[in-house]
């Protein structure tokens, strides 16, 4: 069959796309142009070709720190999407106890990055902070600021606390969509709580599940400001993330070019990953 | 413009870019894609391909660049085929 379509309506988009072109393809551009020079300043450049892009691949430190990165992305997900999902199924129903438990879920969300940080800051501190100061006192050493075990187990509880609420909210609302004929007919059959979960919830759950851990993914991938309150990177680099290598470089060294070349490979890693999850959603779509 | 410190060679690159999707667009228009499954897992339109093989072409280079010793060119060269290859039977 073949269907005429009226393809006018694009031109609305020109305004957004003139927008976005100079909020993002410009610059976009000009991290490109950077990324192949030496630039001192507007007349003082030099042409290097790949070079950066070579030596950004082959620095260990980057290397270490991309691994790093992954380690902490799967980490967070693997704990965040189960609790969460765990949450939602928690989470009552309908009337006063709903609202107040959805006030409740979502308050960590609305805090700002760095007031995150700050709050687990002062939070793990064994002089004044609660939970450093009950640590400290049952005798448990702890002290994020110089041991790198204790400075990740932090981290990622921080991100937990922070995080697992999106999951939670994504998945109360996928929960609510499912209608309630299906919990009908599984009585009838009298399906087990686990056969409800698996074989109902868990499917109607799949679109909002590959969102949120999309989202999940590229935030955490990008994550910068809390760790660096928290920690600052240290000890030592041992949480030192991607973002805040490229922070160093591009602004407290002034050293554009290989910074610009480290962006572009971060650029493709993110854009890579999004795409697949892209793909994925768009496939599940298509199969119903 | 300046400002922007533009070379030959990343203008050249953001011109063939532009040129790439302008003659899409054009070809779209004259010969709308069909959707169809080839050599990879999933079923793509002309536009899907043309994002896959760019983005593995980015990633070529990389590797290339990054942990060989040959000249970029090789890397473009092998990208172009990898480009034809995907475009015709992917």
């Amino acid at each position: 069959m073949i269907k005429t379509e009226n393809n006018k309506a694009w031109f609305l988009v020109l305004p957004v796309f003139a927008l976005v072109a100079f909020s993002a393809i410009i610059p976009l551009m000009t991290v490109v142009n950077y990324s192949v020079q030496d630039v001192f300043d507007a007349h003082t450049r030099y042409f290097v070709g790949t070079e950066w892009f070579t030596k950004m691949l082959n620095d260990p430190a980057l290397q270490s720190a991309l691994l790093k990165q992954f380690g902490f992305s799967f980490t967070i997900l693997l704990i965040e999407v189960p609790l969460g999902i765990g949450i939602a199924l928690l989470m009552p129903k309908r009337g006063w106890s709903a609202s107040l438990c959805l006030v409740l879920v979502s308050l960590p969300l609305l805090i700002p990055l760095n007031v995150v940080g700050t709050i687990w800051q002062i939070f793990t501190r064994g002089d004044i902070g609660l939970m450093g100061w009950t640590l400290r006192e049952m005798g448990v050493s702890y002290n994020i600021s110089r041991n790198a075990v204790d400075a990740w187990a932090t981290i990622i509880l921080m991100d937990v606390w922070h995080w697992t609420p999106l999951i939670a909210l994504l998945c109360y609302s996928g929960l609510r969509a499912i209608p309630e004929a299906y919990y009908q007919a599984a009585r009838i059959d009298r399906a087990s709580r686990w056969a409800v979960f698996r074989h109902i919830q868990l499917p109607k759950l799949t679109n909002v599940l590959i969102i949120g851990v999309l989202l999940r993914f590229m935030d955490s991938f990008m994550i910068y400001a809390e760790p660096f309150v928290l920690t600052g990177g240290g000890p030592g680099s041992s949480t030192t993330f991607l973002s805040q290598w490229l922070t160093t470089m591009a602004v407290g060294q002034f050293d554009l070019g290989p910074a610009a070349a480290f962006s572009l490979i971060y650029f493709l890693i993110i854009l890579a990953v999004s795409w697949v999850f892209y793909t994925a959603i768009m496939n599940s779509q298509k199969e119903k | 413009m300046s400002w922007m410190v533009w070379t030959l060679p990343t203008a050249g690159f953001f011109s063939g870019i532009a040129l790439i999707l302008a003659g899409m667009t054009i070809w779209q228009h004259f010969s709308p894609s069909i959707e169809r499954k080839g050599f990879l897992p999933l079923s793509t339109t002309r536009g899907d391909r043309l994002f896959i093989g760019l983005l593995t072409s980015a990633y070529i280079h990389l590797g290339f660049v990054g942990f060989t010793e040959f000249h970029v060119l090789v890397a473009t060269g092998v990208s172009a085929i990898w480009m034809v290859v995907l475009m015709r039977w992917g």
